[in-house]
Formats: C-alpha cells, sequence, structure tokens
C-alpha cells in the first residue's frame, strides 16, 4: 500500500433532511486494483461513488481524484477528469430511445474526432467482447436485464479508461447472468488494467474480485482491507457483517454435516 | 400545533420558489452560453430537434391557423359591416393574426405538442439517471441536450407563426368573401394598404421571445424534475412536472405578450 492512491476520500458527510446518511467517510482508492463497497442496502453505497463522480457535493469533507479536489475545481477540468472514467450504473442508464449500436458509438461520436467507420469497428469489437453481436440495431427497452448490463459496460469502456465504476452491477440478475457479468469483467480487466470501484452487496462471490473490501456500516467505512483479512476480521461490525452475509451458508453446512 | 408552523411552510414555500427562478436563470444563461460555445453541432441533431418542434407541428398550426381566420372573417365582416366598413375586413383580420394572435396562438400549440414532449423527454432521462450518465462520460449535457433544443425552437417559432398568419389570411379570405360576400378587392387591398413593417416586425419579435419563453420552462423543468417540491419521482414526477410546465409556459406567453405588446405598440 505505498503507492499513492488515484482516488481519496477525507471525512465526507451527507444528509439529505434530517437523515445523516455518510457520517465522515474515509476512503483511498488504488491504480489497478479492484475496490469492493459493501454494505447494507439503502444505506448510502451508491451516495459514495456519486460523490466521486462529482455528481453529488459532500455538506463538509473532500474528495481528492488525481490529486484535485473535485468540488473546488472548474467544469472544464471536472470534464477533464471524467474523460477517466467509466461508469456502469445500477440500472445500466442507457439512453432509451437509441439502439444498442448508437448507445455505445455515443461517447466515440461526441467525444472523438473520430470518422463513422472508424466508430464502426470499435463499437463492434467492444460488442463483440461483451457476447453482444447481433443486437445492433436493438433498443435497450427489447434487451433483457443482463443485456443491458453489458451494453452499459461496452459503453463504460468503449473509451478506454482508466478508472470503471460500477454500481451494483450483478444486482437483479440470477446466478447464471451474474457469473457471465463478473467473467465479462474479468476478461475485460485483465485485458485493459483499469482501476475499478465496484458497489456489490452480491457477497461472498464478489470477494473473488476484490483486492480490497469495504464495508459501509452506519455512515462510515468501518474497513478497507483484503478479502482475505476482511474475513477474519476482529472489527465488530465486520464481523457482525460477515456472520450475517455468509454465516448461513456454514451454518447449513453443519446441519447438513 | 406550533404557532410557527405557518410561518414555516410559507418561508419553505418562498425558498423553494426562489430557488427554482435562480436555478432556470441560470439554466437559461447556460443554454445560451452553450449555443455559441464551440465546437459546434453535428447538423443532424439540430435538423432532428427541428423536425420535432417544427415540422411535426405544422399540421396542428394550420388547422388552427384556418379556423382562426375563418372565424375572425365572420366576426369581422358582422361588425364591420354595422358601421358600413366592411372593406376594412381584409386589414382587420390580417393585423389581428399578425400582431396578435399568430404569435400567441402558435407559441400555445407549440406549448402543448413540443413543449410537453420536450419537458417529458428530458424528465424521463434525469429520472432514469441518463442525464447522469452523459455527466460521467463527460458530455455536457447543457450541450449536447438542451442547445439544439433551443436553436431547433428559435428558428421554428417564427416559422410556424408565418405559416399561421398566411393561413389565417386565406381563412378569413373564405369567410369573409367567399361565404359571405365581402369584396375581394377591397379585402386584399386594405391588408396590402394597412400592414406595415412595424407590424410584421412586432409579431417576429413576440413569435422569437415565445420560442424561447417555451423551451426555456419546458427544458429546466424536466432537466430539474428531481428537484420538484411535490417529488420529481418515476412517471408521476414527470406527469406532474410536464403539466406544470405546460401551464407555466402558457401563462408567461400571456403575460410577455401584454409587456411586449405595451413596449412595441
Amino acid at each position: 500500500m505505498n503507492e499513492q492512491p488515484i482516488i481519496q476520500l477525507f471525512d465526507v458527510h451527507k444528509s439529505f433532511g434530517k437523515q445523516h446518511v455518510l457520517k465522515g467517510i474515509n476512503l483511498s482508492i488504488y491504480k489497478g486494483k479492484t475496490t469492493v463497497i459493501v454494505g447494507e442496502s439503502g444505506k448510502g453505497k451508491s451516495l459514495i461513488l456519486k460523490h466521486i463522480l462529482g455528481l453529488v457535493k459532500p455538506d463538509k469533507g473532500e474528495v481528492i481524484v488525481y490529486g484535485k479536489n473535485i468540488n473546488k475545481i472548474g467544469k472544464k477540468e471536472l470534464k477533464e477528469i471524467r474523460s477517466h472514467f467509466g461508469v456502469l450504473f445500477q440500472n445500466a442508464a442507457l439512453f432509451d430511445s437509441m439502439t444498442v449500436f448508437d448507445n455505445v458509438a455515443l461517447p466515440l461520436r461526441e467525444r472523438t474526432g473520430k470518422s463513422e467507420a472508424e466508430i464502426r469497428e470499435i463499437v463492434n469489437y467492444y460488442l463483440k467482447l461483451m457476447d453482444l453481436d447481433g443486437s445492433n440495431d436493438k433498443y435497450p427497452a427489447q434487451l433483457s436485464g443482463g443485456m443491458r448490463k453489458r451494453v452499459g459496460l461496452a459503453r463504460a469502456l468503449v473509451l478506454n479508461p482508466e478508472i470503471v465504476f460500477f454500481d451494483e452491477p450483478t444486482t437483479g440478475l440470477d446466478v447464471a447472468k451474474s457469473n457471465e457479468i463478473y467473467r465479462v469483467f474479468f476478461r475485460t480487466q485483465s485485458k485493459f488494467g483499469y482501476t475499478s470501484v465496484i458497489v456489490s452487496h452480491d457477497v461472498p462471490k464478489i470477494f473473488k474480485l476484490a483486492d480490497y473490501v469495504a464495508l459501509l456500516y452506519d455512515g462510515v467505512i468501518q474497513e478497507c482491507i483484503p478479502p482475505e483479512d476482511f474475513q477474519t476480521s476482529e472489527n465488530p461490525a465486520v464481523k457482525e457483517f460477515v456472520e450475517k452475509t455468509m454465516g448461513i451458508i456454514y451454518e447449513s453446512e453443519e446441519v447438513e454435516e | 400545533m406550533n404557532i410557527y408552523k405557518p410561518f414555516e411552510i410559507i418561508g419553505e414555500i418562498t425558498i423553494y420558489y426562489l430557488n427554482q427562478l435562480g436555478r432556470m436563470l441560470i439554466f437559461l444563461i447556460l443554454a445560451v452560453y452553450n449555443i455559441f460555445k464551440l465546437p459546434y453541432y453535428k447538423i443532424s441533431n439540430i435538423t432532428k430537434q427541428i423536425y420535432i418542434i417544427g415540422t411535426l407541428s405544422v399540421f396542428v398550426i394550420i388547422f388552427t391557423g384556418m379556423f382562426t381566420g375563418m372565424v375572425l372573417g365572420l366576426q369581422g365582416y358582422n361588425t364591420l359591416r354595422k358601421f358600413g366598413s366592411e372593406g376594412l375586413l381584409g386589414s382587420a383580420v390580417a393585423l389581428s393574426l399578425i400582431r396578435e394572435l399568430g404569435p400567441v396562438l402558435t407559441a400555445l400549440m407549440v406549448t402543448g405538442r413540443a413543449g410537453s414532449a420536450i419537458c417529458a423527454e428530458i424528465g424521463i432521462m434525469r429520472n432514469s439517471e441518463q442525464i447522469d450518465a452523459l455527466e460521467c462520460m463527460a458530455i455536457d449535457p447543457h450541450k449536447y441536450i438542451i442547445a439544439p433544443k433551443f436553436i431547433a425552437s428559435i428558428i421554428s417559432v417564427p416559422l410556424l407563426t408565418a405559416i399561421f398568419d398566411v393561413i389565417g389570411i386565406f381563412g378569413g379570405y373564405l369567410t369573409g368573401v367567399k361565404l359571405l360576400g365581402a369584396n375581394e378587392g377591397a379585402f386584399f387591398t386594405s391588408i396590402y394598404k394597412d400592414v406595415e413593417f412595424e407590424d410584421v416586425y412586432m409579431g417576429f419579435v413576440k413569435s422569437i421571445v415565445f420560442g424561447i419563453l417555451i423551451v426555456w420552462i419546458c427544458s429546466s423543468k424536466g432537466f430539474f424534475v428531481h428537484l420538484e417540491r411535490k417529488g420529481g419521482f418515476g412517471a408521476e414526477g414527470v406527469s406532474r412536472a410536464t403539466t406544470s410546465a405546460v401551464v407555466l409556459t402558457s401563462v408567461a406567453i400571456l403575460v410577455f405578450d401584454y409587456f411586449m405588446t405595451s413596449l412595441l405598440i
């Protein structure tokens, strides 16, 4: 952990009305690593992502990305930082009045000066990578949930980002479909070597992907440690989380024995 | 009950509406700034919006323009006949269309047809995180979604108003001259004699301002749907925002019409 983190959150607070959701988040994300943020639903995991993306401003605290406080820089600089990002939203956030092809082509069309022929080639390459060849002319509403997420992933990766954010990439998918997403994730990460931040509650499966696991509990990141340490941590909140999410499996095994 | 409660509520509502006004003004400034900001757009982006706001409204405009002109012919002829001045029918119809009814009714029809669609489209994009997605892709939604709609509206509404005026005058001719028998030569001569450049200019300025009002209010209502006071979430949030966008735009058109008339007359 000697390396300098590329994203840092210092004491980030956020309230909505009387609800104090984030109560001092401290988190560091390291280059080339996969950091998974886990925790109960509806407690602010996605909100942390939105702070990093600069979509939400913290009430207090700092969000540093590439050494810059993203709430203190101008629009232009923020845009420049975001150009290194790729984001897979929870519901994929595809442009529903555009075809799959146009969705993936949009960042290329708007942000690069590539010709239509080059764009076609790149988009087709990414769609093939996601096993989506043949769906070019379909609209998002005509796709299944898993396919939509893969289109979202293709769109997130198409500009070759340095950091990719995944907001619950497998929520709402069955086991086979979520394994498929994980396979695509493995394949693309080993190919492109991007840094990734994943918000998920697919525990324990998500541990296999993680270099670091961060637990959000009671508005605070309790620990951000490698998954092996996470499972044996003495921190009471982590212990409780591990028992709650993984304990049942062990218990049932015991019963079976 | 807390005796301060009513004051709290009044204060909250006041702050909300001041906030909303501020957001909308900033939104307008950003939109105008983005119209002129480099790099310029793909032409296809603007022509698509002109098609949606302008071309698709042509039929409705022809239809309403025709009936408005026809009813003006009927009313005008019967009123003017009492004073024996049927010869002024042409200029009465043309002036009321060019100065008032053309710009106002066109703007109201475009609000109903295209303004509501703009608000709903952008509202749904906001609610399904599509606008957030654009921002995260470092694509400025003001530039990509809003500015082309502004340009399209500023181009389309004056042209639609012109169509409305011409069709309306033709409608007045049909009822006044063909149906009721006013003199055809007097009808057109009075138009030729009485309609001056100032009248056309007034209608033109109005139609441009209305075009901006429509696209400004409707798109900002959609853009900020998540900040609506009564909650802007889901389908119901979008429907509420759309309703209030249409009502607010219609009222704004009539109010602005009064003030612009008093300034330009």
